[in-house]
């Protein structure tokens, strides 16, 4: 697979390759920023102390999630509540749901004008489907309309670890975060240990083909935070 | 395009809103049931799973011209893979009111372009018979408003900001759509059906290019005795 197109934190925006109907690339003036990374890696905590962070640099910023659209949010938590659906159709609903906030939160935020730091993106939705065997392509021309972010960090971290960190969080595993949909094993722990792995092998092949960044998040949450604000800081002063 | 063959066929009408192509596939579907044949019939817009986000979206005028062609396209795949491909598979003659062409056509109108949703619908098969109801605008829009009376939003396009006048709206948007279905016609190998003669002759016409391409005494059922 070749590389994807990589953007140049100040350069005008662009999407994967296909335009993005009624949207003026041009006037996204703010920054969009990614953080990416399996359940317990930290996202959120690191997101939300990002987030301080840049409030009090005085800049606007806005947060963005998977499944929080007012269009299909509900219908998404309901589906997979009932394992219903096909896993085409899941992609297929995940992708709307995506676009909706891509194309009602997102952007406007960015026309604004703020940060937008995004609680993952395409490549988590890539990369679950990946590992359920999505043609690679296909997934590809699908999120082809969406916008290439100025930096995107993943948070890499042992499968250990994440078990570790899942199980002292929730005392319990997530049916469809241990991809128990998949049958890989009848034993919950271990096929947890089995899909995580698999979605890391996903991840590392995105991040080489995408071009982001690998944040180490097997560090305390107060040397990754300082890690990533380094890399932000060069990030933003090329933007405003 | 090459594709495994299935025992099962799949026909699909197309056309413009008012073009009567629901009328005739119903017909279609009386007679094959007539016939004791294997017939499933799917209608565009109708997985009971994506119905609640598409109402919700339309209502609020959520969506967007790539919310709309995804969330018809997520429609499609939950049909497409729990009742059109397996009644394919199972020998069943499947017909579907509306197919991947609609979404070619209308979405491509909206703004979103050919490549991409040729990819989206890749995974889908060529139907075996694809009958397109050719119509004139202005007697498409003549039966809507007969039997609808209210002309809906979307189905006029009035997302798209052509004019504010809903009848207005409907006539430009349908112009294009029905331009798209033209340009169609010879790539996807429409068998185009006159939409202006009598329900009957079209009927007869659908029926007579049915029993030419398929054998139909292969589908009928079993009959217990």
């Amino acid at each position: 697979m070749s590389p994807m197109p990589k953007a140049i934190a100040g350069a005008a925006k662009k999407t994967y390759g296909e335009p993005l109907p009624n949207v003026d690339l041009t006037k996204l003036i703010g920054a969009l920023i990614v953080i990416e990374g399996p359940d317990s890696s930290g996202r959120s905590t690191q997101i939300s102390m990002l987030t301080q962070w840049l409030q009090q640099e005085g800049y606007a910023v806005a947060g963005t999630g998977l499944t929080r659209s007012d269009l299909v949010g509900d219908a998404l938590d309901k589906a997979k509540e009932g394992n219903v659906l096909s896993p085409r159709t899941m992609s297929l609903f995940y992708a709307t749901d995506f676009y909706d906030q891509l194309e009602n939160s997102i952007v406007p935020a960015l026309r604004a004008g703020y940060i937008v730091l995004a609680d993952r993106y395409i490549y988590t939705l890539m990369a679950r489907d990946l590992v359920r065997s999505a043609d690679r392509a296909w997934l590809e021309s699908l999120y082809s309309k969406a916008l290439i972010p100025d930096a995107v960090y993943l948070l890499n971290v042992s499968v250990t670890n994440l078990a570790e960190r899942t199980l002292a969080m929730h005392q319990s595993m997530d049916y469809w975060e241990s991809g128990m949909d998949l049958g890989l094993s009848r034993d919950w722990y271990d096929s947890f240990v089995r899909y995580q792995r698999r979605l890391h092998v996903e991840y590392l092949k995105l991040q080489r083909d995408f071009g982001f960044e690998i944040v180490n998040a097997n560090r305390s949450i107060k040397v990754i935070q300082k890690d990533l604000r380094l890399r932000i800081e060069k990030v933003l002063e090329k933007i405003f | 395009m090459n594709q495994p063959p299935l025992p099962g066929k799949l026909i699909a009408v197309e056309g413009l809103d008012g073009s009567g192509k629901s009328t005739q596939i119903n017909l279609v579907n009386q007679w094959l049931n007539g016939l004791g044949c294997k017939v499933y019939f799917s209608e565009w817009n109708s997985s009971a799973i994506v119905r609640e986000a598409t109402r919700r979206g339309k209502k609020k005028q959520l969506l967007t011209p790539t919310t709309f062609s995804l969330i018809h396209a997520t429609d499609f795949a939950d049909r497409y893979e729990r009742h059109i491909l397996p009644m394919l598979k199972g020998g069943y003659i499947v017909l579907c009111d509306r197919y991947m062409y609609t979404a070619f056509a209308r979405d491509a109108v909206r703004g979103c372009s050919p490549q991409w949703l040729r990819k989206l619908y890749g995974f889908a098969r060529t139907p075996d018979i694809t009958f397109y109801f050719r119509v004139p605008l202005d007697i498409a829009l003549g039966r809507l408003v007969e039997g609808r009376t209210r002309l809906k939003y979307f189905e006029a396009g009035m997302d798209m900001g052509f004019s504010p006048n809903i009848q207005e709206s409907f006539r430009i948007f349908q112009g294009l759509v029905m331009d798209a279905y033209e340009r169609m016609a010879d790539e996807f190998s429409f068998v185009t059906i006159d939409a202006t003669l009598p329900i009957p002759d079209q009927q007869e016409l659908v029926r007579h290019h049915i029993s030419s391409l398929i054998d139909l005494s292969e589908f009928k059922q079993r009959m217990r005795s």
